[in-house]
């Protein structure tokens, strides 16, 4: 049974068959070969083997199969009435391991039995569960949001808010220029404030990251508002500083890092798939190749404190051909890696590399690493391999002088070996041969 | 046009690359080939015999485009003619090669014309009369290298058109005609 069920509201996928996660969820648990099955409805469509997510708002369960990635399907924990705490029985020792829920869905009520044929962190997925379903983690969000939405207002329109020389909590507000340096004084002394608790001590800093996290969206997020609605006062410098703090704030905050205490034996699977969604943005940045020891700094430093080793990007990278990824691994000659698309040419990389040395000047005096790295926009390591690879396909030839390694277009070919003075009229041999001349 | 003396050199001679031993097997194949054609075209034209790895030979710099090529170089392309039998190792250590422009044969050919035009079929000459006399002068065989001549010689002996016979001296080494 295939068909898109219409008991539980489908979940949304990454191409990668990764779940995307509400602001602020957090996944807690995995387990695979989860079924789902109720007895109430004879209609309840069969869930069977399936990987199952805990989070900190809802429970996911994802079809085994990953090109079906619509039968995905969330359970809210806010719609959970009940959740059954399991039997002691004789029987239970037998079954394999379950519990029961209660969930309130379209004004009516169910009960559903997650069914556990898999080997998982059972035991530590039930207090788990309990604990999310009563952390009530959604609400705290709409709070946070709702304070955030005020702050906003009162930020930006002042002057629109008709509440007087007094604030609701009694404090004498200010309008104008002065209210809004007053404000800004008063945000900054809580951030620092929350800095410094943070920094305290590691400890506190593991407990407070997610706050820093939020902080960091929320200062973006007032970046971007603020670069929208004042670029015309804004000078250039101001501006360039405001990117410059974006870019930085972008590069943190992967919420919900996979770890091996929340995936278990899927740590390497799931992390793989995290990877391949967080991968694109950078990729789209450097032109469709990146590094891998550049990803492994901005994935660790998005995961912040969930570090992970070098052995396990590496091993998320070699995962990614089994699941039919949109990114790929890529080991040049040199033994360099990188990541690209699957979908990145090489021929389009050589086409404007050749045209890169077929200008006058690269012609005359050959093109460094670093003056490809500058047209292509990449670094210059990556930009050396592009050029090794293209010498290694006859498109290149080098030139090793005092004056360094630089490559020329390979010529050669176009050379007459039975008439070693014969320049034919047309071709990059003659073209050479003129912008050669003509200094 | 770039020139070495009297002698044109090809419009690459000025392409930096060509004085970078190449790593990729398809263009190196090129390379060599170009370097083994001038290497013999400069020799043959400039009548140079022996090329020794470690002194300056002209071809093997550019002060144009201020390229020289390596030691490793070098040997690559004088090894490469070497394999083809348009060369030899005059030592071991390989620092010294001759060059052959003509291989041995032909220069026994080239003897045999020599000695039919000046009349020489029943004549003695020394060598060193064929290497700088009057007769040889405005030939190929003037200046002959000394090494080269002696092969040429002795292939000729073996089919029996010549006698060498030995002075006391080895400047008094001759060579009696029998064409």
């Amino acid at each position: 049974m295939a068909t898109v069920n219409n008991f539980f509201p489908s979940a949304s996928i990454t191409s990668s068959g990764r779940p995307v996660l509400l602001p602020n969820e957090v996944e807690c648990q995995l387990l695979s070969a989860v079924d789902l099955e109720s007895d109430d409805d004879p209609n309840f469509p069969s869930f069977k083997s399936g990987l199952l997510i805990l989070t900190t708002h809802r429970l996911l369960w994802l079809p085994s199969n990953s090109t079906t990635h619509s039968n995905a399907i969330a359970i809210p924990l806010s719609l959970i009435t009940h959740i059954f705490s399991p039997k002691k029985s004789i029987k239970a020792i037998f079954h394999s391991p379950r519990v029961r829920f209660q969930v309130s869905l379209n004004s009516k009520s169910l009960v559903v039995t997650v069914v556990a044929r898999g080997k998982g962190d059972w035991d530590g997925f039930l207090p788990k569960f309990f604990e999310n379903w009563r952390g009530r983690a959604w609400e705290t969000d709409t709070v946070g949001s709702s304070t955030d939405g005020s702050v906003a207002t009162a930020v930006s329109g002042a002057s629109s808010n008709s509440g007087g020389f007094y604030s609701s909590d009694g404090s004498v507000r200010l309008v104008g220029v002065a209210g809004i340096l007053r404000k800004e004084q008063e945000m900054w002394e809580s951030t620092d404030k929350s800095l410094q608790e943070a920094f305290q001590d590691l400890n506190a800093l593991m407990s407070k990251a997610k706050e820093m996290v939020m902080l960091a969206e929320k200062m973006r997020q007032k970046l971007l508002s603020g670069s929208n609605s004042q670029t015309s006062a804004a000078n250039d410098e101001e501006m360039g500083s405001k990117e410059e703090m974006q870019d930085w704030l972008l590069s943190v905050g992967i919420i919900s890092p996979v770890t091996k205490e929340s995936a278990g034996a899927l740590y390497h699977q799931q992390l793989s798939r995290q990877l391949a969604d967080f991968v694109r943005i950078p990729l789209v940045r450097a032109g469709g190749m990146i590094n891998l020891i550049d990803i492994y700094c901005l994935f660790n430093r998005a995961r912040g404190t969930e570090l992970i080793s070098p052995e396990d990007l590496l091993q998320a990278c070699t995962l990614w051909e089994k699941f039919d990824a949109p990114v790929m691994l890529r080991k040049f000659d040199s033994g360099v890696m990188v990541i690209q698309n699957k979908s990145h040419s090489d021929e389009e990389v050589f086409a404007r590399i050749k045209t890169l040395v077929t200008q006058p000047d690269a012609l005359q005096g050959g093109i460094t690493a670093s003056d490809a790295a500058m047209t292509l926009g990449i670094a210059p390591a990556m930009a050396k391999e592009h050029l090794l690879t293209a010498e290694s396909r006859g498109i290149l030839c080098r030139d090793i002088s005092p004056d360094g390694f630089r490559f020329y277009i390979n010529l050669f070919p176009e050379i007459n070996s039975d008439d070693m003075h014969m320049v034919k009229d047309h071709g990059i041999y003659s073209l050479w041969a003129r912008a050669v001349s003509a200094l | 046009m770039q020139k070495l003396g009297d002698f044109k050199l090809p419009q690459f001679f000025n392409y930096p690359p060509y004085f970078t031993l190449q790593p990729v097997r398809d263009t190196r194949e090129k390379q060599v080939q170009l370097w083994k054609d001038l290497i013999l075209d400069y020799c043959k034209t400039q009548k140079i015999f022996v090329i020794e790895l470690e002194d300056e030979f002209p071809l093997f710099s550019n002060p144009v485009i201020e390229r020289s090529l390596s030691h490793e170089a070098r040997k690559a392309f004088l090894s490469a003619l070497v394999s083809e039998g348009r060369a030899e190792w005059l030592d071991k250590g390989h620092r010294k090669c001759l060059i052959l422009w003509h291989q041995i044969q032909d220069w026994a050919n080239i003897i045999l014309l020599f000695v039919k035009d000046n009349g020489l079929e029943d004549g003695v000459m020394t060598i060193e009369e064929i290497r700088s006399g009057i007769e040889s002068r405005g030939t190929e065989l003037h200046g002959i290298d000394r090494t080269i001549l002696m092969r040429a010689l002795k292939l000729l002996e073996h089919k029996g058109k010549v006698a060498i016979f030995k002075g006391t001296s080895t400047d008094d080494e001759g060579v009696k005609f029998s064409v």
